[in-house]
């Protein structure tokens, strides 16, 4: 055979031209994500929860923090129709001549002036013998022998024959009993019982101040005149703020460290792993012996001692103490992922071939070790995402998150579940946002996993 | 074997040293004034009380003396409960979280792998269905929730039967610990299900099953012989850091059911700063996840023979 | 690939399902070997508590709930509710408070005091649980051991009118110099270091209360801190102690008046914080009392539960920082957020409780003055919150200091869910109706005491419950010397009424000085008066004479019982 039996092969363009267009790898992987219906739809109620918390605000422009502490816990189908009232005045009271008859409780009861969500005013007849009186105040009809319900207050004298009652009313029936007393505080064996109906009402000073009406207008307003409150579609918590703003401001709260805390620490993990893969030898391992101490911290005991440790100042939100305790704790898991990969890509043929091609250290970390584990890395973000919502979720629940006025989901729900019997709407509201959007994530994280990694595939 | 198991230990004796030194000067720069009560006090009594707690020394000292008495198995005297050593609130409340902790980390396990194989072989039919909304519903709802419904649906089931079905909280007896251990484990065992069912159908397609069923070995042998058997040993592998969740997340569930476990003690603790029962308990529990880890890393390694201890 | 997938994926076989059933029977058996075992291991340890039934009439005992452990029953060094509640079960002091709220015998017989100190007898038919007599001696070593400097008692100030106790406190004398002296075993001569006239209310308090010096060394520096590390001289003795589950009181047959006692035992058989599960246990008919808090008051209401009402005696306000270096110094700032500072509204929209009452007064309503109650006597400075004032009172402030707009004012708090609505309550009132800025600083409780005494704070919550029954355990807190006193406010005029009130054994005078001082209070805006604590509660009607107190031991049982329910 001689030197001629070879002959260059002529150059043919035709061997570079492919039946199918090139695909990146992010491109296929977001083909492969296109196809995931519930990953694809994930990838919305994502993109949804982000909008509600970033531009939601400008669309219900709501303040989060405006206490309305006439309307507090409300479901969102509460009746808003109110009624002008004047503004309030103090009441001095009532007192009654000495009593004649022998009966045993008050023979008349009965409201004075209207009855409404600012004051119940009562008046009632004197008792013989008694030397005060018990008011209370009921949501059900008292049964006979039953108990008159929620014992408001009273007087200490025969005569003073009045009551006042202006402790969170709500517009609704209520029942007031008037029992008298002896001098040693025992109560009578009978009681008055009167329904009252109560009117939902509002000043127009209040809306003013609220903002619901111009000062202008105020003339309008006269009292007894019918004046629709302002739509909550959510409702309000217990002090009377909107349900919706406070859940979009607890959004950006929840959101944020949700999404940012990961963030950091996966970059963190992912400089820390990088060097310490590529180093290798001696500094891989003092590096991985300090990720093993940092992954052996008990994390929630030390979310809760960091937390104080760093402290929250006055009026700060306590956002940016858990964010940093987060990083601190969290960044091994991905520092141990991102290592293992860049392990086996250095005993990669392409990266042996680049090196021999006379690459340099810096180009051949960030133009082939770093882009091959971004796929490890972008899904150990997503599934990092949800558990970092919990965690700020529990911590916010057990008062070792952000701080109040600052609202967080968790914090909410905090608030909610006290009265998760009487207005569920408290708890359910924020207890959802947390369910939807940790359940996105993890659909997402499926997805992309599935997307991105054909090693890390399942059989979906 | 042995030689693995010893380094492991050796390795996890430094690790404890690592937690303690790092509890004790996050602890110490906490602000606030451990010593400090409702009524305020004198500057005498204030001294006799930092003599008393040891923190008149200074803050190195004091490490070198902790680190001294911690080594002879002395965790202190805690600052709250002030007649009460460390060791003993340890010995007593620890057991107590430890067994709700087993029975959870149990339920959690054995409700997973079933659930999974079940969703695995029913798959995309109505068991399946069922059992995946239940573990969206465990997986997106946080623990908290879950404990205060599940204390007021005893209540109503109590009402409804008339007698007491399970107590609603309290501790003492089985009764008292299955509602709570189930609440705890929830999260955890929906994790495991899905993890179970993805690892079933991984399994599926691998050649082994392939083979064997090329060789006609019965649908139900390969179920049992092969892919159950390997689809458990993911589910071992998390089992390690879910135990430390577990145990460390009970807190929640211990103060809604009234379980006198340590978690409770430690939330306490670092509402009063009392350095005593923060050092302790961080320090036990921390010993107590690197034991975990090791252990399960040795039953990883009995189960699948595959894993060599190196 | 999907496609070769669905052919080989093993499906529901009759095989794979009796398998899989087999898996499942090993499963449950593991399961329930394992729940035997935990169960086993847990009666062992005996960590648990044993959960009766709410009343139990065969064995003539009731079930209750604690809020929370009580951090050791030492009655020297005892600071909290609950401790308190518990020690005033199981010991007794030379006096105790007796169903009525008064005064009565307790281990003393007689006593006869005068201005500068008196005698006590002691009775001769009071003994300890193990058997020892109750002496005099056992006075002197409590007190000794309270105001040692050793001790570090937080409460060695509520002995100091006792002679040399403070001097001792300060280390400046030895032990033996305390004005009281066991002459014999049964009695006991008190010296004072100035006339005292509240002295003998003091003498019911858990500091007051004996100790067996024997006892007490021999339990080795754990006194207090178990059941067995008690010796008990009261109604009850604790009879199991379970840390962070359950205490159990017994009846105690060796105490003096021990037919008074009706119940066999009282089982704190749950130790819980929560509130709401605290309600579930009382609605399951576990405990016989349950507190209601604003959340599940209508709870209670829907189940048509007794509800009842308790003044439980302490008062809350916002202490002031008065150093100068504070904006809050400025007294013109201080009217402007008093003008606008509404306890009415706070009570009755915020704190949603009944049983608050809107604060006027640092002296509470159920006080006594001199004859009747001191605030029906002396009803205290009447405001109205006035909007306009305070705008021009806030003009003024802003001139005074120099500035056109304030700094935001730092709202020290606390972390618990009742602070927070107040905290985020004056955020907003503020801001609404001054525009002053308000910062929340929420810490925990330690952090938050370290603020307050370091005086980083603008305005902070506080409270205060009443140690003993006289206007002098309110009436002292805001002179310049007190140490709870913490926005170090000083008025000379203030102390002077004060020293009147300590010494003065004219009640009329005291009672005026006193008045005074809730006028000082208010006109110079010392602090902002929040409000008068009540509490509502749901509690078993099977259980009577239970006497609930304002001082002292509160809810008592020592002479509750059970009554046949319907």
């Amino acid at each position: 055979m001689s030197e001629f039996s070879f002959k260059p092969i002529a150059h043919d363009a035709d061997v570079e031209e492919k039946s199918r267009p090139s695909l990146s790898y992010w491109k296929d992987a977001w083909l492969r994500l296109k196809a995931n219906k519930r990953a694809f739809a994930s990838l919305f109620v994502v993109l949804g929860m982000l909008a509600f918390a970033f531009v939601g605000p400008f669309v219900w422009r709501v303040d989060h923090s405006v206490q309305r502490l006439d309307f507090t816990s409300k479901p969102p189908w509460a009746d808003r129709n109110a009624v002008i009232a004047q503004p309030y005045v103090a009441w001095d009271g009532v007192v009654a001549p000495e009593p004649t008859g022998d009966n045993l409780a008050p023979e008349t009861l009965e409201v004075v002036g209207e009855a409404t969500t600012n004051s119940v005013r009562l008046k009632w007849d004197a008792v013989r013998n008694a030397e005060g009186y018990r008011v209370y105040r009921h949501v059900l009809r008292p049964l006979t022998g039953e108990p008159l319900g929620l014992p408001l207050g009273g007087t200490k004298s025969r005569t003073a024959v009045s009551f006042e009652d202006r402790l969170d009313i709500k517009p609704t029936t209520y029942w007031y009993s008037v029992v008298a007393l002896d001098d040693q505080g025992t109560e009578f064996p009978e009681a008055t019982t009167i329904t009252v109906d109560v009117t939902l009402t509002t000043t127009v000073l209040t809306a003013i101040e609220q903002g619901w009406i111009d000062e202008a207008d105020a003339g309008d307003l006269v009292p007894g005149s019918r004046f629709q409150l302002p739509w909550h579609p959510l409702g309000t918590d217990y002090l009377g703020r909107d349900l919706l703003a406070r859940l979009m401001k607890g959004a950006q709260v929840s959101l944020f460290i949700g999404i940012v805390a990961p963030f950091l620490f996966v970059i963190a993990g992912v400089v820390y792993g990088s060097i310490s893969g590529f180093l290798g030898r001696s500094v891989d391992h003092i590096l991985m012996r300090f990720a093993d101490f940092v992954i052996a911290l008990p994390f929630l005991l030390f979310m809760i001692l960091f937390k104080l440790l760093f402290g929250i100042g006055p009026g700060e939100s306590g956002i940016l103490p858990m964010l940093v305790a987060l990083v601190l704790l969290s960044w091994p898991g991905a520092a141990r992922l991102v290592r293992g990969e860049i392990l086996q890509i250095r005993e990669e043929g392409y990266v042996e071939a680049s090196r021999l091609l006379g690459t340099k250290t810096p180009r051949l970390i960030l133009r082939h070790m770093i882009p091959n584990t971004m796929g490890v890395v972008l899904v150990t973000f997503t599934f990092a995402v949800p558990s970092t919502i919990f965690t700020e979720a529990f911590l916010s629940f057990i008062g070792m998150g952000v701080t109040a006025p600052t609202p967080s989901w968790g914090a909410m729900c905090n608030d909610g579940i006290k009265t998760m019997e009487t207005t569920p709407h408290e708890l359910i509201f924020p207890a959802l946002f947390i369910s939807i959007t940790v359940l996105a994530f993890n659909l997402l994280g499926d997805g992309l996993r599935d997307a991105l990694d054909a090693r890390m595939r399942y059989g979906e | 074997m042995t030689k693995y198991i010893l380094w492991r230990l050796v390795q996890g004796v430094v690790t404890v040293w690592f937690i303690a030194t790092a509890t004790f000067f996050v602890m110490h720069n906490i602000p606030g004034d451990p010593l400090a009560d409702d009524k305020a006090v004198s500057e005498e009594i204030r001294e006799n009380l930092e003599r008393k707690m040891g923190l008149d020394k200074p803050v190195l000292q004091q490490y070198v003396i902790y680190m001294g008495n911690m080594l002879r198995g002395d965790f202190g005297l805690s600052f709250q409960h002030e007649n009460r050593r460390v060791n003993e609130i340890i010995r007593q409340h620890f057991p107590v979280s430890a067994i709700l902790g087993i029975l959870a980390i149990v339920i959690a396990g054995l409700g997973g792998v079933m659930w999974g194989a079940l969703t695995a072989l029913y798959r995309n039919r109505w068991p399946d269905i069922v059992i995946i909304l239940l573990v969206i519903l465990g997986i997106s709802v946080p623990s908290f929730v879950f404990a205060t419904v599940g204390q007021l649906a005893l209540v109503t089931i109590n009402k409804i039967a008339g007698i007491e079905v399970l107590p609603v909280a309290g501790w003492g007896t089985i009764a008292h610990m299955l509602v709570p251990a189930l609440v705890l484990g929830l999260g955890t065992m929906a994790f495991l299900t899905r993890l179970m069912r993805t690892s079933m159908l991984e399994i599926v397609s691998a050649d082994f099953i392939r083979t064997a069923r090329a060789k006609g070995v019965p649908m139900a042998q390969i179920f049992s012989k092969h892919q159950l058997r390997n689809a458990v040993l993911p589910v071992v592998t998390v089992l390690g850091p879910s135990i430390a969740g577990i145990t460390t997340g009970g807190f929640v569930v211990e103060n809604v059911f009234g379980i006198p476990g340590l978690g409770r003690y430690f939330v306490l603790a670092v509402q009063q700063n009392d350095y005593g029962v923060i050092m302790g308990t961080t320090v036990f529990y921390g010993a107590f996840l690197v034991l975990m880890v090791i252990l399960v890393d040795i039953l990883y390694a009995v189960i699948d023979p595959r894993v060599r201890l190196e | 690939m999907a496609d070769t997938y669905k052919e080989t994926t093993a499906t529901a076989s009759p095989g794979s399902n009796w398998q899989l059933a087999k898996y499942g029977l090993i499963g449950i058996l593991f399961f329930v070997v394992l729940l035997a075992a935990l169960g086993w291991v847990t009666a062992q340890l005996e960590a648990g508590t044993k959960s009766e039934r709410a009343v139990d009439y065969a064995t003539n005992t009731i079930t209750l709930a604690l809020s929370s452990e009580p951090p050791q029953l030492d009655s020297t060094r005892a600071t909290d509710m609950v401790s308190g509640m518990l020690l005033g079960h199981v010991m007794e002091g030379l006096l105790r408070y007796g169903p009525d709220n008064d005064l009565i015998a307790g281990m003393a017989e007689s006593w006869d005091v005068g201005q500068m100190g008196g005698t006590f007898k002691i009775r001769q038919d009071a003994f300890w649980s193990n058997g020892t007599q109750v002496t005099a001696h056992d006075f002197v070593f409590a007190w000794r051991t309270a105001v040692n400097p050793e001790t570090a008692s937080q409460y060695a100030f509520i002995l100091f009118p006792i002679k040399n106790a403070q001097s001792i406190n300060n280390g400046e004398m030895p032990l033996t110099d305390l004005g009281a002296k066991a002459v014999d075993d049964f009695t006991l001569e008190v010296e004072l270091e100035r006339p005292t006239p509240y002295f003998l209310k003091l003498l019911a308090f858990p500091t007051y209360f004996p100790i067996n010096e024997e006892f007490y060394n021999s339990t080795d520096g754990r006194y207090g801190a178990d059941a067995e590390d008690l010796l008990y001289n009261g109604p009850f003795e604790i009879t199991r102690w379970v840390h962070d589950a359950s205490i159990r009181l017994d009846k105690n047959e060796t105490y003096w008046n021990e037919e008074q006692t009706k119940l066999d035992a009282l089982d704190f058989a749950y130790i819980i914080s929560d509130a709401n599960a605290t309600l579930n246990l009382f609605a399951t008919e576990k405990i016989v009392y349950a507190g209601l808090n604003s959340e599940n008051l209508e709870r209670a209401l829907k189940n048509r539960w007794r509800i009842k009402q308790h003044v439980d005696g302490s008062v809350f306000f916002l202490e002031i920082n008065h150093l100068p270096e504070r904006i809050t110094s400025n007294y013109n700032l201080r009217k402007a957020l008093q003008l606008v500072h509404d306890p009415a509204e706070l009570v009755y929209k915020v704190m949603k409780l009944p049983g608050n009452l809107p604060g006027e007064s640092l002296f509470p309503v159920w006080l006594k003055g001199v004859n009747g109650n001191f605030r029906d006597e002396y009803p205290g400075p009447k405001y109205v919150p006035n909007e306009e004032k305070a705008r021009e009172h806030l003009a003024l402030a802003l001139e005074e200091l120099g500035v056109e707009e304030l700094p935001p004012l730092m709202l020290l708090a606390g972390d618990n869910p009742v602070s927070n609505k107040q905290s985020e309550y004056y955020q907003s009132v503020y801001k609404e109706k001054l525009g002053i800025d308000v910062k929340i600083d929420k810490q925990i409780f330690k952090q938050r005491l370290a603020k307050m005494t370091s005086g980083d704070f603008d305005l902070v919550a506080a409270g205060w419950g009443p140690d003993y029954d006289d206007v002098l355990t309110f009436g002292d807190l805001f002179a310049s010397w007190n140490l709870n006193n913490r926005g170090h406010y000083v008025n000379e005029e203030l102390d002077r009424h004060v020293a009147i009130a300590q010494s003065s054994s004219d009640p009329v005078e005291r009672m005026e000085a006193m008045d005074r001082v809730q006028q000082i209070l208010h006109d110079d805006v010392a602090i902002l008066i929040q409000y008068e604590r009540g509490s509502v509660y749901v509690s078993d009607d099977r259980v009577q004479g239970v006497t609930r107190r304002s001082v002292g031991t509160d809810p008592d049982y020592t002479r509750a019982y059970i009554v046949q329910g319907p």
